[in-house]
Order: C-alpha cells, then structure tokens, then sequence
C-alpha cells in the first residue's frame, strides 16, 4: 500500500474540483491517503478531505502562508511529505502546484511529472501521461530513482465519486519550519474575486475576433454565467487589450483542458488550438464556414455569434432554471 | 553585474511532429528549431537591463541540449545582444530536474549569477519546471509567470499573475531566479549588424562530464503516442433558434457535459 500525500487547494472553504478529483484517484488504488493543507485559507476545508478517503489532513495555518511565498511553501511541503513518509505526492497543474512543487522536488532529490492528463497507481507504480508538443503527441512517464514520485495532473481529467458524507479527516497541525526567505510579498491586486481560474475551469466561453469589440464581452459573460463557466480570449483579443492577458487561452497564454470549451468569432489559429485542443466537447460558433476551428470541434455552428449566443444563453436559462 | 538567461530550443510550433517506429521519442527529422517563445522575453528583459546600466552588465546566454544544433539558439540571443554563450551538451530528452542541475552548475562555474532569467515554461514539454530547479538547485529565491520587473539595488520588486487574473508584487532580496510571462516586454528582432557581431561572440562547451553532474535522470518520457483521431465536427444547421435549441441539446444529452 503506498503512502500518498495529496495536496489539496480550497475556494471559500471548499476542495477545488482538481483536489477532489486527486483524492479519488488515491482512493482508488487504496493507498494510505493524507492530504495536505498549506495556508490559514485551508483550514475550514481539512475535515472534508475525509470524504473522498482521506484518513487524515495535515494543516500548516500559520498566517505567513496566508499568501504564497515559494521558500515557505517549499519549506512546509517538504516537511510534510518528510513525516508523511509519502512516496507519492499528487497536486493538480494549478498556477501554485506547478511553480511549488518542482522546487520541493528539488530539495527532495526526486522527480515530477507535470502537467498530465492521465494517472494510474498501483500498489507504489505510478502510470502517468501526459501531453508534449502542444497535443501534436503523448508520451508515458516512468520515475526512475526517484524516493518520491511528484505527479501534477491537470484539472478536469480524471472522475470523481460522491462524497461520503458522515466521514471527516483527522485534522493534525503542524508548524512552520524555521525557514530563512529572502521573498516577501508586497501587495496582492485582487482579480475577480471568487472566479475560478480558467487552467481549472471545467466550462469554458471564449471569445476572439469575431466579438467585435470589448463591450461585447457581456454577452459571453451571461453565456458563462448561465452554464457556471469562465470566460476566456484569443490572442488577437488579448493583444488589442480588450480583455487582460489573464484570459487569454493559448501558446503564449493558458493552456486549457476543459470538459466544455465554446469558441465564439475564434478562427482557430495553431497557437489557440495548441491550448485548447484537449478540451473534451469543443463548440465553434463562427460565421466563416471555413474556419479552421471547425476541423477541431465537436460541434460546429455556421451563423452570426451576436444571434446565435443569446439564443443560446436564453435556451439555457429555460432548460436550467 | 552579471546576468544570465536560460533558453531552450524547441519546435517551431507549426512544425508537423512525427513519431519514431518504436515509440521511444519523436522524430527529429525536418523539424524547424526556434527559440523557446517565453524564452525571448527573458532575453530581452537581459539586454535591457544591460543597456539601462550603459552596457555594463555582461549578459551571458545558457542552454542545455544537442550542441549541434542548439547553437543556434545561442547564436540568436547574441544577435539580440548577449555578450557570450554557453551550451552544455546533453541529449534533447534530458528530464527537467537533470536539466535543472547542468544549468545551476554552469552558472556555479562561471561564478555568482546577480540574476538568472528564463522563460516561464517551455512549449514543447510544457513543464514549467525547470526555472524553479535551477534556483533551488543555486540555493536563489525564485517567482515566476512575471509580467513586470524592477531592479534595484540588491533586490528585484517582479509584479507576477495568479489564479483568476490576481496579481501579486513580489519584493526578492539578493542574487534570485526570473521566470518570464508574456507581456514583459515586446522582444526585439536581431539587426544585420547583431546577427554579424553574434558571429564572433564566444560560445563555450561544457558536458554533464566535465560539470560533474550524474545525468541518470529522474524521468524518462516513454511510449509517445499520436493523438486518437477526433471524430468529424457534426455541423448544426437552421436559423438560429434551431441552432441554438439543437446545440443546448446536443450537449445537455449526447455529450453530456452539462
């Protein structure tokens, strides 16, 4: 039975979806599962690991984690997967996972896997895959001497089972390691407060060209809003500064793996497609028939994107309330 | 003051990519080589800083790869205006963690690094991961995804996004580790006359050997596989009320994503 540590993320005092999911995953291969809470922020949230079969929750609350600092948030991760005695660590490919935890596996001596899209585990065997080249191909990652293996999974790509309600993690606290950090953080401009970034986004509105102009954007915001999702852009989009770079899905923006991603006036550029193609149901609603969107959807609408998306937003409104 | 950057040669992202016959990796042949996009922002941040400091800094250029080819890449940020070049010569399928420590160790035997910039990640493997090795790796504070960068004297103030479109300001005190994000800056073109003095700039070779780095690895990338063809894209058609009913449909019961 190997000893798996998952490092779980939390929004106003919930798991995420990608930590939930990473529970799951651990439970399935029944191993000896802890999760791991860094942050005051997590707290609340460290009892309900428990349900997706987290025997217990270790929680570092010390306010110095309030904000992400990379040497304490290294110094307490390592600490962790050091008294957990983990071999395996799961953490989803957030904006925080991906920048922490190479720098612990660092200071561990081991490997990381980042950014993969499908995860098996037996026993202490790790199977992971993850995509290379934008997509264009995928490549298995075998660990090779490696005392712990670090395994980032995208959000959105494995199942999840329903909670069992009752069942609560035994919540253990532990304190901050004597660390010397030479980073301070400064100040924190808040974004849109509660939105959820679009890398862990599971539905997905994005907008390009064919928007016309930034006063447009609502439209696609009511479309998100209507189908919980999170409004995205293409480059030509981002670059014009109708929205922030923030939002911009592709090459030199997000990279996005969504259940759902809708494409609206979005030809469909090599550079978006290189950030969206692993999206599960793709949607193109463009009035150029030869888009090269097309070629890359599920579904595809040939029509004007300013009648068809509130048609479309009306016709949910009806079917959802 | 010495900076240096650490850049990587990737496939153009047009570039077709074919697999070998056993799976063990891609297939080399015919591909375009270019320089890590992210990877031009962090040169670019280099030069100018060395031009604000009247040119003083030397900015020195790091890459860790096919020496054969990866020169060129070397060749590039000396046309943009780095001063000399390094490349260690390791296969292209080096894991991140190894990547990390050929790359501390090339800094390490140079002497102290000011500050060390790169890309936030690179595009072919998309692993973000090999900035922060390096930094634990030279014993530097690191911050990455950074937008917006000031130096001063004895430390950096990087402004930097996370989740949601959140900004933080990021204060690092002494000798630390960049990793770039669009919107730095705008990377320039090389000049004629930058791509003929690159000519003669120095580019020195150095090996996992001669660094006295153990290239085992951590990981290895095995069974590469193409993509499953995706099935054709259904076209809705009808005025728009059809398209939009057909379409809530579709999803709500066939893909049953919603």
């Amino acid at each position: 039975m190997a000893k798996i540590l998952v490092f779980c993320e939390t929004q106003n005092d919930q798991l995420k979806k990608g930590s939930v999911e990473l529970l799951c995953a651990a439970t399935k291969s029944q191993g000896e599962i802890t999760a791991l809470f860094l942050g005051p922020q997590g707290k609340a949230a460290a009892p309900l690991a428990g349900q997706f079969g987290a025997t217990s929750s270790l929680v570092c609350d010390d306010e110095k984690l309030s904000s992400y600092n990379p040497e304490l948030f290294c110094a307490a991760a390592s600490q962790a997967i050091r008294d957990s005695g983990a071999e395996i660590v799961l953490a989803s490919t957030s904006m925080l996972a991906r920048d922490l935890f190479p720098r612990v596996a660092a200071k561990l001596d081991c490997g990381l896997a980042s950014d993969c899209t499908q995860l098996e585990i037996s026993g202490n065997a790790v199977k992971a895959r993850r995509p290379l080249y934008s997509g264009k191909c995928s490549a298995e990652v075998e660990f090779i001497n490696s005392p712990v293996k670090f395994v980032l999974m995208r959000p959105n790509q494995l199942p999840v089972s329903d909670p069992q309600s009752g069942k609560s993690a035994e919540v253990k606290l532990f304190s901050l390691p004597p660390a010397d950090t030479k980073t301070t953080v400064e100040n924190v401009v808040q974004g849109a407060v509660g939105k959820i970034d679009l890398t862990e986004a599971d539905v997905i509105v994005s907008g390009g060209r064919g928007m016309k102009g930034p006063e447009h954007f609502k439209m696609l915001e009511d479309l998100a809003a209507t189908i919980g999702g999170t409004v995205g852009a293409s480059r030509a989009v981002a670059d014009a500064g109708w929205v922030p770079h923030s939002m911009q899905v592709g090459q030199t923006g997000k990279t996005v793996a969504p259940s759902l991603y809708i494409a609206a006036g979005i030809s469909g550029a090599i550079q978006h497609l290189a950030g969206m193609s692993g999206s599960k149901v793709i949607v193109a609603i463009n009035k150029d028939p030869e888009a090269p969107i097309f070629q890359r959807s599920t579904y595809g609408v040939v029509g004007d994107l300013f009648e068809v998306v509130p048609k479309l937003t009306e016709e949910f409104k009806n079917i959802l309330k | 003051m010495r900076i240096f950057v650490c850049i990587k040669q990737v496939p153009d992202t047009e570039t077709k990519i074919k697999l070998k016959a056993d799976g063990s990796g891609i297939d080399e042949a015919g591909i375009k080589w270019v320089m890590n996009p992210y990877d031009e922002f962090a040169v670019e941040e280099a030069i100018r800083l060395k031009e604000a400091r009247g040119g003083t800094p030397i900015v020195t250029a790091v890459t860790v790869g096919p020496k054969s080819r990866c020169s060129d890449a070397l060749r590039t940020a000396l046309a943009m205006g780095a001063d000399d070049g390094i490349v260690v010569d390791a296969p292209y399928e080096t894991d991140t963690f190894t990547v990390g420590r050929l790359l501390a160790a090339a800094i390490k035997a140079e002497g102290t690094a000011d500050l060390v910039l790169t890309g936030k990640v690179a595009i072919d493997d998309n692993a973000s991961s090999v900035g922060q090795f390096t930094a634990e790796f030279l014993g530097i504070p690191h911050t990455s995804v950074v937008s917006k960068l000031e130096v001063k004297e004895g430390h950096v103030i990087a402004e930097r996004e996370v989740e949601g479109g959140t900004r933080e300001v990021v204060r690092l005190n002494g000798p630390c580790l960049i990793a770039a994000n669009k919107g730095l800056n705008t990377p320039r073109y090389a000049s004629l006359p930058g791509i003929m003095k690159a000519k003669k700039k120095p580019i020195k070779e150095l090996s996992a050997q001669t660094l006295g780095v153990e290239v085992s690895g951590k990981v290895k990338h095995t069974n590469f596989q193409l993509p499953l063809e995706k099935p054709p894209v259904k076209m809705i058609g009808g005025d728009p009320s059809a398209q939009a009913k057909e379409l809530a449909n579709l999803l709500m019961n066939e893909a049953k994503v919603l």
